[in-house]
């Protein structure tokens, strides 16, 4: 087995393109539901709305990249306008059937054919959407070291997608420790001692839906741009389901936690993936077991068991405090 | 070789994409070793960075893109001698057809742009494109190498049935895709009325009934008519009463929150929809007794036999259902179970007998939806959860928690879904179904047989 491999790929994962986007979903997340307590499992959405605002302009319109940024984040605040006028008034697992709803709109609208000709069908969008933004990119040659390996490209996508998280980490630390942010909590712990304050619930629900929702879009941007390519069914429940693990992993309603989450689940999963490759390929696990093809589906079963557990004996994740959120709703 | 394209989709068959793309990573650094170092980069930064980026010379000689499809009826029967017929640039021009199990490919060795037509004239009759002004399709091959597979979407014949039949037949099938959403809505609802569990796993209930019908017809070889009660009461006992009495009995009794019982339900349909894929693979697969019925002609609907039956027999556990609701004891403390659990258990029900059996009757409801799917339509791992949202939205649509209403909530979407497509492209019904889903939330938020006090 090839260790040093392992190691390189684990953790070239771990500060990689993909951390970075599962990081701006959950960040996004940690809004809705560890200080707000919404129970938003519609984040898939705001990334493919995020992912498509940008390719879509770009690729169909000719219109110019940074513009199609702005134009992504516009969007996000329509969908989660949307979203909230009819739910946030509702229980919170409405709130959940709801908006896992509207996620799956947006991704069968995205790949059907009717709209081929603008979103590209199931196929989704491939193109050089992007090259606004590589051609900014000051590296000419990737990084090639025994522990990291990124190409140029990636290498300038990891650089300006870490300095995003970093900033909006920055800003969210802020908010949450602010009044605005006691507010939110407030909501989370007793609506109607809130309202009874005088405060608008409804509204404060909803910034905190714009907010987090914006955030996603971003982690959308991210997805697209890296890739540039955009693919629907990228887009799915299942990507809500992780970024939920993400931030459940590292803790809600804790500022660091959906960027710690993120390392980790993508430490473990890249390390569970090799190990169970080179195993296989090197007959160290016998082929009657697992097959190569089935290394992939050993790694989410054993995803979605550390989920339950994880839920079940260690509810407030790695770096939550038990106090601070008590993971539940009023039923 | 594979695009390193995608994360994490459920939806993607066998080879999830997330490990697609590593693994053509790694397939990358494997190549490094063999040969140079330049080659490498190039290869790498093609293939992860951009579909358009110049692709090698010796790439180009080496692989060939194959376009390539499966062409299938509107009841997912693969469909055998279907033309397609191919055009590309500098004079390319091929005719394939479909093979028996209604699969096409053709290699091309040059960029561009390629279009594939189908030959409608070859469609069986009551089969036609969808649309049937988009018999041609598009193919831009970019980069070689790079496999496309293309579509073409068919459905109930069009053309060549009248709106009136055309609704007719919907209907039917909507009232039985809204039976075998309402079988799985009223475990759910009923599941959810006495323990508050929102149960995101219970499409897996679907899958397994289907999987256990699979194995002993297609396996043990047993006949369906026997298979099939087997596997019913099967899932009653593994998914209804071992489920309960291992994993949510005792998260009750730990007193883990409602929300934390909703998210480990996800992690566990997570992995059972994974070691579903494990056992079974990712192919649909039809049970090889009564797979080719031929449908019989009554008024101006076409409808199987065995579509008949397996919609009989669901209405009949639809009404033993309700009247063990209604009428037996059991079914009465189930219902005050929902309505205040601690004033019936101060009133000498027994809260935990009554989950019990709640669950053992919803598993075994949910368990019979997914063999009538596996009869009619064949089984995949992803049965359930493709079923998951419907059923969620016609549990909403009635009112979370009422058994009735659940089942009003299911017809409508199950019409809903079908009647749509006369108006919508059948790939959107779904997504009608879901909108108006949305649209009753917002006017009546409580469903349609929901009470007042019920919503936040």
């Amino acid at each position: 087995m090839d260790f040093l491999f392992i190691a390189q790929q684990t953790l070239s994962a771990t500060i990689g393109v993909n951390t970075i986007i599962f990081a701006l979903a959950a960040i996004g997340l940690n809004m809705h539901f560890g200080y707000t307590g919404l129970l938003n499992f519609g984040q898939a959405g705001f990334l493919a709305i995020g992912a498509y605002s940008v390719a879509v302009p770009v690729i169909s319109f000719g219109i110019p990249l940074w513009i199609a940024f702005l134009i992504g984040i516009f969007n996000s605040v329509i969908f989660a306008l949307l979203l909230g006028v009819p739910t946030l008034k509702l229980r919170a697992d409405y709130l959940a059937i709801v908006t896992i709803a509207a996620a799956e709109i947006v991704r069968q609208i995205a790949r059907s054919a009717t709209f081929n000709e603008w979103l590209g069908g199931s196929d989704g969008i491939t193109g050089k959407f992007g090259k606004d933004f590589f051609a900014l990119n000051p590296f000419k040659s990737g990084l090639d070291t025994p522990i990291l390996r990124f190409n140029a490209n990636d290498l300038w996508v990891v650089i300006t997608g870490w300095s995003l998280v970093a900033a909006i980490t920055f800003v969210m630390w802020i908010m949450v420790n602010s009044p605005w942010g006691r507010v939110m909590r407030a909501i989370r712990e007793d609506e109607d001692a809130v309202r009874s304050l005088g405060k608008n619930v409804y509204l404060y629900k909803m910034q905190s839906l714009i907010i987090g929702g914006v955030v996603g879009s971003m982690g959308g941007f991210v997805y697209a741009l890296s890739r540039q390519s955009v693919q629907p069914d990228n887009y799915g429940t299942a990507l809500t389901f992780f970024a939920y693990t993400v931030l459940i992993l590292g803790g809600a309603a804790r500022v660091f936690s959906p960027v710690v989450g993120a390392m980790i689940f993508w430490f473990l999963i890249v390390f569970i993936e090799q190990v169970l490759r080179q195993g296989v390929t090197n007959n160290v696990i016998p082929h009657w077991l697992i097959g190569i093809n089935q290394v992939s589906q050993i790694r989410f079963m054993l995803m979605g068991l550390g989920l339950m557990a994880l839920m079940i004996f260690r509810p407030q994740g790695i770096f939550g405090d038990k106090k601070e959120l008590a993971l539940d709703a009023k039923a | 070789m594979e695009i390193a394209l995608s994360l994490a989709s459920v939806t993607s068959k066998n080879n999830s994409s997330l490990i697609g793309s590593l693994k053509s990573y790694c397939r990358h650094f494997l190549f490094l070793k063999a040969s140079s170092i330049a080659i490498l980069i190039l290869l790498s930064f093609s293939s992860a960075i951009s579909l358009g980026s110049s692709a090698s010379a010796a790439e180009e000689a080496a692989t060939p893109t194959k376009l390539y499809g499966t062409i299938s009826g509107k009841d997912g029967a693969p469909l055998p001698n279907i033309g397609v017929a191919v055009i590309g640039p500098e004079g390319f021009a091929k005719d394939v057809a479909t093979d028996a199990e209604g699969k096409w490919e053709v290699e091309i060795l040059t960029k561009g742009t390629f279009n594939l037509t189908i030959n409608q004239d070859d469609l069986p009759d009551g089969q036609a494109l969808t649309d049937p002004t988009k018999s041609t399709v598009r193919a831009n091959v970019f980069m070689l190498g790079v496999d496309l597979r293309l579509l073409f979407p068919i459905g109930p014949g069009v053309a060549k049935a009248s709106t009136l039949e055309r609704s007719a037949q919907l209907a039917v099938d909507g009232l039985i895709l809204g039976l075998i959403i309402g079988l799985a809505a009223l475990g759910l609802s009923l599941i959810f009325g006495t323990t508050g569990l929102t149960n995101f796993a219970h499409g897996e209930i679907l899958t397994f009934g289907g999987l256990l019908l699979y194995y002993l017809s297609a396996i043990i070889k047993l006949p369906v008519l026997v298979a099939a009660p087997i596997a019913v009461l099967l899932g009653a006992f593994i998914s209804g009463f071992l489920q309960d009495r291992y994993l949510w009995k005792p998260l009750r009794k730990r007193g883990t929150g409602l929300i934390a019982m909703l998210v480990v339900s996800i992690g566990l349909a997570i992995f059972l929809r994974y070691f579903f894929l494990f056992l079974f693979g990712g192919d649909t697969r039809q049970l090889p007794q009564y797979a080719g019925q031929a449908g019989l002609e009554i008024g101006l609907v076409n409808i199987t036999p065995k579509s008949i039956l397996t919609t009989v027999i669901g209405i009949i556990f639809i009404i033993l259902a309700t009247f063990w609701l209604l009428r037996t004891r059991m079914g009465k403390a189930s219902r005050a179970v929902s309505d205040n659990p601690a004033l019936a258990s101060a009133s000498g029900i027994d809260v935990q007998k009554v989950i019990k059996a709640v669950w053992i009757l919803g598993a075994g409801l949910a368990t019979y939806a997914g063999v009538i799917v596996t009869v009619n339509q064949g089984v995949s791992f992803l049965m359930g959860q493709d079923m998951l949202l419907l059923i969620f939205a016609a549990v909403t649509l009635g009112g979370l928690g009422t058994a009735n209403g659940a089942l009003v909530g299911s017809l409508i979407i199950g019409l809903f879904v079908q009647l749509s497509t006369l108006f919508i492209p059948t790939e959107l019904k779904y997504v009608g179904a879901l909108i108006v889903l949305i649209i009753i939330l917002v006017v009546r938020p409580q469903g349609i047989l929901g009470k007042k006090e019920r919503i936040g």
